[in-house]
C-alpha cells in the first residue's frame, strides 16, 4: 500500500478499531436497506407480500455469511481475533487455576535461571573490557621451570618486566601492576584500618586508556624510588572515608604511617577489571612503593605485566620477541632455577575471566536442562488437557470450526503460561543477580553484572521460543484427529487408543532422562564438596581464630623493633584470660591458599648438577605456632627462644618434606641453606598441613619468625580457645591498640570461614544443580503420577471387567505399575547415555572425584527409580482396588 | 460455502469501480446496475457485493456517505475518490492488455 493511500485511510482505520459496534450497527442498516428496496422492488412487480419477502432473501444469499465477511474485511480484524482468542485462553487457565499457577511457576523459574545466567554470562565472560582498543591488550607471563615443577604463567618478576620493557620489538606498550596491604590512617578522628591497596606503573592507565575521574594520573616522575609518595583512591574510599569531596586532592593521608599526596580518584572499580578487585581501596605508583631492589630481581615473581600489541603483531609474535629476550637473561643466570627460560601470554580478558568458563557454562547448560523440562511440562499439562477437551474440540470441528483456529487457541494458552512466567522470572532473575553480586565476590567482574535492556530482550526470546515449543510439541497431539473417531471413543464402553498417551510417555522420558543427567552432574559436584570440605587440613579447625596484622615500615625500622612488637605482642594475648594457646605465622594459615616457595640446599648432601634445585614451600613462624593450630611436632623440638633477629639458626621441616628430601635417613641434625639463612639445622619435623584444600600437601619448610629479615613486616596471629573463640576478637583488637593506636587488624576470621571462603565456589555450584536436579526430579515424579493417573482413568472400564471376570488385583497392580514405570525407565537408560558425555564437561571442577563415580551413578539410578515407583504406586494402588460394579456404572 | 475464485473476485471490484466511476450509487442500486450491464453472466448474489464494497472503502478507494432519497429514507451513498479513480485506470488499462492478448490467442485457428 502506498503511503498516500495509507494517510487517506487513517481516520477509517481509526473508526474501524475504536467504533466497532457503531460499525456492525451500520452495516445492520445498510444490509435492511437493501432487502427492504429488493422486496419493494418485487411488488412493484406484482409479487405477493409473502413471496417478495422470500425472493429478496433468496437473491441477497446467506446473510449471516454476508455480515461475517463484511466484518473480515475490516482492519484489525485479526487482532479482534486474536483478542477473543487471548480472552478464551486466560478464561480457561483462571477456571483451572491450580493447572495454570503451576505451569506459570515451573516456567518462572526456568526463565528466571536462564536469564539470570545470560546475564552473568554476558557480563562476566562476553563482555569486552572496559578499555580502549581491549583487543590488542595481553596479559604476559614468565615460563618458568623449577625442581621439577614446570609453570607456563608465572607471575613477572620485576627485572625482567624492565628488561621486557627496554628490549621488545613487537609492543606499543608494557605496564606492571602489583598489590600492597596498607595501614591507613589520617589526621582526623577516623580509626586506622588495613587497606588493600593496588601498585601500578605510571604508564597503565594510559596503555589501558583509563582516565581517573578525579584531579590526575601519576606521572613517570611520580613512579620513582626517590619520589615524594602520592596515592589515587579507589571510587569507593573515597565516597565511604572521604564523603565523596573533592577538596581531598592534594590533601595528605598517612599509609604505613607515610604521608602520601592524594592525587586523584578512580572510577569504580567495576570499571577496572583486570588490575582491580572488588576490594582493593587506593593506588600507589609501584616503582616509589615497592622496595628498589625487588623491582630489579629476576627471580621474584610478584606482578603482573599488562602489553598493548602494536598495530598488525599477533600474539604469537609478541610472545617469541619476549622469549627471545627472556632465553639470553636466563642463559646468563643459569645458576638461578627461579629466572624464567620463556615468555608467554594470555588475551587480557581471558586471562582476567577465564577460570571461570567452565563452571559458568557448566551451570548455563543445567539452566538449559531445567528450562526444557518447564517446557516439556507445560506442553505434557497441554497434552492432558487436550485429551480431556477432544470431544468439545470434535464437536466444534464438526460444526465448521476452522482447525487453524482450535490450533491457535492451544497456542494461545502456552503463550499465555510462558508471557506470565517470563513476567514473574524476570523478577525472580533480577533477585538473584542482587544476590548472587553479594555473595559471588570471588568472581571476577561480578559487580559489572547488570539487568538492562538486552536481558529483557532475552526474556522476551526466551518466553516466545518456550510458547512456541510447548505449543507445537503438545498441538502434535491434535494432529490427524478425526471428529468421529473421537466422539466414538468418548462415548461409554470405549477404551481410547493407545496412542493418544504415547507423545506423553515421550515427553515424560525426556523429562527423566534430563532430570537424570541434572542428578548425575549435582550428585558428582556434592560428592567432590564433601570431599573438599572433608579434607584433613593437618590442623585443628574448631575455635580457632586468625588476623592479620602489619606494622609500617616507617615506624618499624629495623628486623629488632619489629620482632620485639611481634613477640611482647603475642605474649601479651597469651595471658588473656580463656585464650589457650596463640601463635604467628607468615604469609598464612592452612587452607588460605597463601604460600611461597624457595630454593635450599642440604649442606650434607652432594650438591646438585648445575641448573637443578630443590623447592619448597617456605613459612615463618614462631614457637607457639604449632600448638595454637594443633599441628602435630613428630620429632625433635619447636623453635627455641634464642631465634632472634642476626641469630637464625634452626629450621623445621614438614613430614613430607623429610619423606621426599631425606628418604631412609634421620633429617634431625641435618643442615640447610636458604636465601636467607645459611648452615640452619633442623630442630624438629611436624605433620603436613595443606596450603589449599584441593591440593596435596606440599613439602614445607618453617622458620623463625622473630629473626626474619627486613621484609617481613606483617603476619598472621591465630587463637585457640576451649569456646566460641571468636569473642576474643575484640580484646585482642583492644590489646592490640593499647600497645600502638594506629594498628588495625584485618581479616579476622574463623578456621571455618577460612575453608568456607576457599570452597565457595564449589559449594555454590553444588547446591546449585541439586535445587535444579531436585526441582527437575519433582516435576518428572508430578508428570507420571498424572500420566499414569490418565491410564487408570482411561481404561476404568476395561480393568472393571478384567476384574469381574476374575483378574487377580495383584496382577492388575502389576500391569499398571509396569505402564507408568517403562517411561521411567527408559527415562533412565537416556540420562545415564547422556550423562556419559556430560561428565566430561565439568570433570575440571571435580576435586578427588571420578567423573564415572559408580556410587553416584548407582544412588541416582536407585532415586529415581524409588521417587518413580512411589510416584506411580499411588494410580497403581488405586486401580488394583477398584470396584469393577462402580466401574462399569460410573461411565 | 465456496468462496468466488480470485478472477471472479477481482474482476467484480473492477466492474464495482467502474460504475461507481458514472455515478455515486448505493448498494442495492448497484446491484440492480450489475446485473443490468452484466446480464446472466455474472452469477453473483446480492449479499457478496457488501464484503467487496467494504474491502474498497478500507483500501481508500471508493468513499461511503449515508444521503436521504426518496420519500424520507436514507442509504449509504458509495462513491469514487481520486485514488480510486487512479486506480481504475490503471486497472482497466491492465485489464485491456490482458483481454486483448488472451483474445489474440483464443483467435489463433487450427491449421
Amino acid at each position: 500500500m502506498r503511503i498516500e493511500q495509507w494517510v487517506y485511510t487513517i481516520p477509517l482505520r481509526l473508526r474501524s478499531l475504536f467504533h466497532r459496534n457503531r460499525l456492525s450497527a451500520e452495516l445492520e442498516d445498510e444490509l435492511r436497506d437493501h432487502i427492504d428496496r429488493q422486496i419493494e422492488h418485487n411488488l412493484a412487480r406484482g409479487m405477493g407480500a409473502e413471496e417478495a419477502r422470500l425472493a429478496a432473501r433468496r437473491a441477497f444469499g446467506n446473510a449471516a455469511a454476508v455480515r461475517e465477511q463484511t466484518h473480515d474485511t475490516w482492519s484489525w480484524s485479526g487482532i479482534e481475533l486474536l483478542l477473543s482468542d487471548l480472552r478464551f485462553g486466560a478464561r480457561t487457565l483462571v477456571r483451572t487455576s491450580g493447572f495454570a499457577s503451576i505451569a506459570i511457576l515451573v516456567m518462572a523459574l526456568g526463565i528466571g535461571a536462564n536469564v539470570a545466567l545470560f546475564a552473568i554470562v554476558r557480563s562476566v565472560l562476553l563482555n569486552p573490557l572496559p578499555y580502549a582498543d581491549p583487543d590488542r591488550l595481553v596479559r604476559l607471563y614468565e615460563r618458568i621451570s623449577v625442581g621439577g615443577l614446570n609453570i607456563p604463567d608465572g607471575a613477572t618478576a620485576g627485572g625482567m618486566y624492565t628488561e621486557w620493557k627496554e628490549h621488545n620489538q613487537t609492543l606499543a606498550d608494557m605496564a606492571i601492576a602489583g598489590s600492597t596491604d596498607y595501614n591507613l590512617s589520617s589526621a582526623g578522628k577516623q580509626l586506622p584500618e588495613v587497606v588493600h591497596g593496588g601498585n601500578l606503573s605510571w604508564n597503565m592507565l594510559p596503555l589501558l586508556g583509563v582516565r581517573p575521574v578525579l584531579g590526575r594520573n601519576f606521572t613517570a616522575d611520580d613512579d620513582k624510588p626517590s619520589a615524594n609518595p602520592t596515592v589515587l583512591l579507589s571510587w569507593g574510599l573515597w565516597k565511604r572515608r572521604f564523603g565523596g569531596d573533592p577538596a581531598v586532592v592534594n590533601t595528605t593521608i598517612l599509609l604505613d604511617a607515610v604521608p602520601h599526596t592524594v592525587i586523584g580518584v578512580m572510577p569504580p572499580n567495576s570499571r577496572l577489571p583486570s588490575i582491580s578487585t572488588p576490594t582493593m581501596q587506593l593506588w600507589t605508583p609501584i616503582f616509589e612503593a615497592k622496595r628498589g631492589d625487588l623491582m630489579e630481581m629476576l627471580d621474584e615473581h610478584e606482578f603482573r605485566a599488562i602489553g598493548r600489541l602494536k598495530p598488525g603483531v599477533t600474539e604469537a609474535q609478541a610472545v617469541a620477541d619476549l622469549t627471545l629476550i627472556t632465553r639470553r637473561i636466563h642463559e646468563n643466570h643459569l645458576d638461578d632455577s627461579y629466572v624464567a627460560f620463556a615468555a608467554n601470554s594470555r588475551p587480557l580478558l581471558d586471562s582476567t575471566v577465564g577460570r571461570m568458563k567452565t563452571p559458568l557454562y557448566a551451570l548455563l547448560a543445567a539452566t538449559g536442562c531445567v528450562l526444557l523440562i518447564a517446557c516439556l511440562n507445560v506442553a505434557n499439562l497441554l497434552v492432558a488437557r487436550a485429551a480431556a477437551r477432544r470431544r468439545e474440540q470434535a464437536i466444534r470441528a464438526a460444526l465448521g470450526g476452522s482447525k487453524l483456529r482450535l490450533l491457535r487457541q492451544h497456542l494461545m494458552e502456552s503463550l499465555l503460561i510462558c508471557v506470565a512466567g517470563g513476567a514473574l522470572g524476570f523478577f525472580l532473575a533480577a533477585s538473584v543477580l542482587r544476590w548472587f553480586v553479594a555473595v559471588r565476590h570471588d568472581v571476577p567482574r561480578v559487580d559489572s553484572i547488570a539487568v538492562d535492556g538486552l536481558v529483557a530482550a532475552f526474556t522476551l526470546g526466551l518466553v516466545v521460543l518456550c510458547a512456541a515449543f510447548a505449543g507445537a510439541i503438545s498441538s502434535l497431539s491434535m494432529r490427524g484427529d478425526q471428529a468421529l473417531q473421537a466422539l466414538r471413543e468418548s462415548s461409554r464402553g470405549q477404551t481410547a487408543g493407545a496412542a493418544r498417551t504415547r507423545l506423553r510417555s515421550i515427553l515424560l522420558s525426556i523429562e527423566v532422562g534430563l532430570t537424570i543427567v541434572l542428578l548425575i552432574g549435582a550428585g558428582l559436584l556434592l560428592k567432590s564438596y564433601a570431599q573438599l570440605r572433608s579434607t584433613d587440613l593437618g590442623c585443628l579447625t574448631d575455635n580457632i581464630l586468625k588476623m592479620d596484622l602489619s606494622l609500617p615500615t616507617a615506624r618499624y625500622k629495623g628486623t629488632s623493633s619489629v620482632a620485639n612488637f611481634f613477640s611482647s605482642f603475642v605474649d601479651r594475648v597469651r595471658n588473656l584470660p580463656g585464650i589457650q594457646a596463640a601463635g604467628l605465622v607468615n604469609p598464612g594459615v592452612p587452607g588460605d591458599g597463601q604460600g611461597s616457595n624457595d630454593n635450599f640446599t642440604i649442606i650434607e648432601h652432594p650438591p646438585l648438577p648445575p641448573g637443578q634445585s630443590n623447592i619448597a614451600n617456605n613459612r615463618w613462624c614462631d614457637a607457639g605456632y604449632f600448638a595454637a593450630l594443633g599441628i602435630p611436632l613428630l620429632q625433635g623440638r619447636s623453635f627455641s627462644s634464642n631465634q632472634r633477629p642476626g641469630h637464625s639458626t634452626e629450621i623445621i621441616i614438614s613430614e613430607s618434606f623429610a619423606r621426599q628430601f631425606f628418604p631412609g635417613e634421620n633429617p634431625i641434625g641435618k643442615h640447610m641453606t636458604t636465601f636467607n639463612q645459611t648452615g640452619s639445622e633442623i630442630v624438629g619435623i611436624v605433620g603436613d598441613t595443606r596450603i589449599d584444600p584441593g591440593e596435596a600437601p606440599h613439602p614445607m619448610m618453617y622458620f623463625p619468625i622473630f629473626a626474619a629479615p627486613d621484609m617481613i613486616h606483617s603476619s598472621t596471629l591465630v587463637i585457640r580457645s576451649g569456646n566460641d573463640v571468636t569473642q576474643f576478637a575484640v580484646p585482642v583488637q583492644r590489646l592490640l591498640a593499647s600497645m600502638d593506636r594506629t594498628l588495625a587488624v584485618s581479616e579476622v576470621l574463623t578456621m571455618d570461614q577460612v575453608l568456607g571462603r576457599n570452597t565457595l565456589e564449589a559449594s555454590f555450584d553444588a547446591t546449585l544443580l541439586m535445587v535444579f536436579a531436585g526441582l527437575s526430579l519433582l516435576l518428572a515424579a508430578v508428570g507420571l503420577f498424572g500420566v499414569l493417573s490418565y491410564i487408570v482413568a482411561q481404561r476404568m472400564a476395561e480393568i472393571g471387567i478384567r476384574i469381574a471376570l476374575g483378574a487377580r488385583r495383584a496382577h492388575i497392580l502389576r500391569l499398571t505399575l509396569v505402564d507408568g514405570l517403562r517411561p521411567a525407565l527408559f527415562g533412565l537408560l537416556l540420562g545415564l547415555a547422556a550423562s556419559a558425555g556430560s561428565v566430561k564437561l565439568i570433570q575440571s571442577m571435580l576435586f578427588e572425584t571420578r567423573p564415572f563415580d559408580p556410587a553416584v551413578f548407582v544412588a541416582v539410578s536407585a532415586t529415581l527409580l524409588v521417587v518413580a515407583a512411589l510416584a506411580c504406586a499411588m494410580p497403581a494402588w488405586r486401580a488394583s482396588r477398584l470396584d469393577p460394579m462402580q466401574a462399569l456404572r460410573t461411565e | 460455502m465456496s468462496k468466488p475464485s480470485d478472477l471472479v473476485q477481482g474482476t467484480l471490484d473492477l466492474l464495482i469501480l467502474k460504475i461507481l466511476a458514472l455515478q455515486p450509487l448505493h448498494g442495492w442500486a448497484l446491484s440492480q446496475r450489475l446485473k443490468q450491464i452484466s446480464g446472466e453472466v455474472l452469477q453473483v448474489s446480492d449479499g457478496s457485493l457488501y464484503p467487496a464494497l467494504h474491502k474498497l472503502e478500507q483500501q481508500g478507494w471508493i468513499h461511503a456517505e449515508w444521503k436521504p432519497t426518496e420519500n424520507n429514507r436514507r442509504a449509504k451513498f458509495y462513491s469514487l475518490t481520486r485514488l480510486g479513480r487512479r486506480h481504475l485506470e490503471k486497472e482497466a488499462a491492465n485489464w485491456e492488455r490482458i483481454s486483448t492478448a488472451i483474445s489474440s490467442v483464443m483467435r489463433l485457428t487450427e491449421v
